[in-house]
């Protein structure tokens, strides 16, 4: 049995399973993790998984950073907390990146953003579309700098991606905050997100405290970001799978069709 | 001088010292030249051995020195014929970040920088040098302005971060750093940056992807400002020292790391202590800089910057 963190509804697992993780009485989405999204989204739930053995070092030798990094990758079953590869989504063939918020809080460090470019340019080279599932409390403050300098390398891969006509579909999974909503998530040409997401540079505790004042119950969520013009469409899970498809579809150009 | 940093306070009993003796022995006539040459020496001494071996958190106190030289201090004492322009044509002309137009020994370059208060009143114009996402869409215009008329751009760090606020989220504060990111990649002039104070986080990245990165001698760069890494580490903002240490934010350490290119030096005391010299130390490692960066072609520059950012990282391989 398990109950909604929002609306406290039991079920069983099965039935919440069944119904995607997605509370039946409120529609609240649950986290999932980068397993559970795959086998979800891609095609016969395979996703052909690149750098599939990349872990983190302690180029800093930070304070506790080697054992938890042993302890996240224990409790997550994760070597970080992106997986990347390529599959096919409606039979379209794609590059996908994954985000698992059960490593580390999603946070980026050198492998996220190792993973995330090297997943960009294999799009980049192949000519296939790229999909990326975000979810992340920020950087990852045991890698100081390097995190940061993450930010620009995912973003330059990017750039030589789209300079190439590439398309992103880039989808906000809750939460993501900090470094990665303001590199690569942000830089989608088409911008999702599922319900009640919370999408932000800053967090709202930090705002909180920094204004002074106390700020609306939505502030941030998906739904406040659509209002505000940070993303394209509020996506239920339900729908996600079927919104790539069409998304992809519309985005290919069929022999024998004039485009003139 | 006013001012002084809680390390500096052996430096400034022993400065009052001098000082009352100098006046003690013109008072009453007294010779004390020999005394005072033995103290003078002795205050040199003790300068050198503070500021050789400043702990990060004591540098950090020198780059949030309110004395220290700003972006529009660099401009005016570097440039020639600055012009400055305004705005980012879709909300408003965000203060903490200024650029325009200006002269470099002759050659046009875009010159854009966080700008922090001079006091209390400019402080509060500025929002302490904390960029809305208005602040990095003015810097891109910018920067994209040069990019068409092939200027180099010339960029001064200086912010302890994006500004945490409602407004600024709602305008996309995310995707106007990201936008930065994605758009200094790929401008086809030589792009310099110099971190000349604070580097706080996405808001000092969003001007700091470049051909270049040059770093102040006590100047620091970091992901989280010391003092939030310790709340959300430690769960004790008092800490931040700790983290100053454990986050390696300072020039020497970068420059170890590969993250900068160069270190700039400084007077001892810190930049405050001799702008114009500071400046002058600034223009010559700049001049350097450019003057080599202008002979390569956009591709090169493009690609330069590429692999510089490319292979930043530490990682490896599970074995089995």
């Amino acid at each position: 049995m398990s109950k909604c963190p929002k609306c406290g509804a039991i079920q069983t697992s099965k039935e919440l399973d069944k119904n995607l993780k997605v509370c039946p009485s409120c529609g609240y989405h649950m986290k999932l993790n980068a397993r559970e999204r795959i086998h979800m989204i891609m095609d016969e739930g395979r996703l052909f998984e690149y750098d599939a053995d990349m872990i983190s070092e302690d180029p800093l030798e930070f304070p506790g950073y080697a054992d938890k990094l042993v302890k996240q990758s224990e409790k997550s079953g994760l070597r970080d907390a992106v997986v990347t590869g390529e599959g096919t989504i409606g039979g379209f063939p794609v590059v996908c990146a994954v985000m698992s918020f059960d490593f580390f809080s999603g946070s980026m460090g050198s492998v996220v953003g190792e993973k995330i470019t090297r997943a960009v340019e294999r799009a980049t080279q192949k000519g296939y579309p790229l999909i990326v599932f975000s979810t992340s409390g920020g950087a990852r403050m045991q890698e100081s700098i390097l995190s940061l300098m993450q930010m620009a390398k995912t973003s330059s891969a990017l750039a030589r991606f789209h300079d190439k006509g590439g398309l992103f579909i880039s989808i906000f999974t809750d939460p993501t905050l900090g470094g990665v909503t303001a590199s690569f998530a942000m830089l989608g040409d088409v911008i999702l997100a599922e319900p009640g997401t919370i999408v932000g540079f800053a967090g709202r505790i930090v705002i909180e405290q920094t204004i002074r004042q106390k700020l609306p119950d939505n502030f941030q969520t998906a739904e406040f970001n659509l209002q505000h013009g940070q993303l394209d469409k509020v996506v239920n899970r339900k729908e996600m799978r079927n919104t790539l498809i069409k998304l992809l579809d519309l985005h290919t150009v069929k022999e024998g069709v004039s485009r003139g | 001088m006013g001012n002084e940093l809680p390390f500096e306070q052996p430096l400034e009993e022993l400065r009052s010292k001098i000082e009352e003796l100098r006046r003690f022995g013109s008072e009453k006539d007294i010779d004390f030249s020999e005394e005072i040459a033995r103290l003078e020496e002795r205050y040199t001494q003790l300068q050198q051995e503070i500021f050789v071996q400043l702990a990060p958190a004591q540098k950090m106190q020198i780059a949030r020195h309110p004395q220290r030289p700003t972006t529009i201090d660099y401009i005016q004492a570097i440039f020639d014929d600055y012009i400055e322009l305004h705005g980012d044509r879709a909300y408003a002309d965000d203060l903490a970040i200024v650029g325009g137009i200006a002269k470099l020994n002759g050659v046009p370059v875009t010159v854009v920088g966080h700008q922090k208060g001079k006091d209390t009143k400019d402080n509060i114009a500025r929002n302490f040098g904390m960029p809305h996402p208005e602040g990095f869409r003015k810097g891109l215009r910018l920067m994209k302005q040069a990019d068409k008329f092939r200027r180099p751009i010339i960029t001064f760090i200086d912010t302890p971060g994006a500004y945490p606020g409602g407004a600024a989220e709602e305008r996309g504060q995310g995707e106007a750093i990201a936008r930065n990111l994605l758009e200094m990649a790929t401008f086809r002039v030589p792009i310099i940056c110099v971190v000349i104070g604070e580097g706080g986080s996405g808001g000092a990245l969003a001007l700091g992807v470049g051909n270049r990165v040059l770093m102040l001698e006590n100047a620091i760069y970091s992901v989280i400002s010391p003092n939030g890494a310790a709340s959300i580490l430690w769960k004790d903002a008092s800490k931040a020292d700790k983290a100053a240490e454990a986050m390696k934010i300072t020039a020497q350490d970068l420059q170890e790391m590969k993250i900068i290119d160069e270190i700039i030096p400084e007077p001892n005391g810190g930049a405050h202590r001799e702008i114009a010299i500071q400046a002058e130390s600034v223009k010559s490692v700049l001049s350097r800089h450019l003057q080599e960066l202008l002979s390569w072609d956009s591709e090169q520059l493009r690609q330069d910057r590429y692999d510089k950012y490319r292979k930043l990282g530490a990682f490896t391989y599970a074995q089995g």
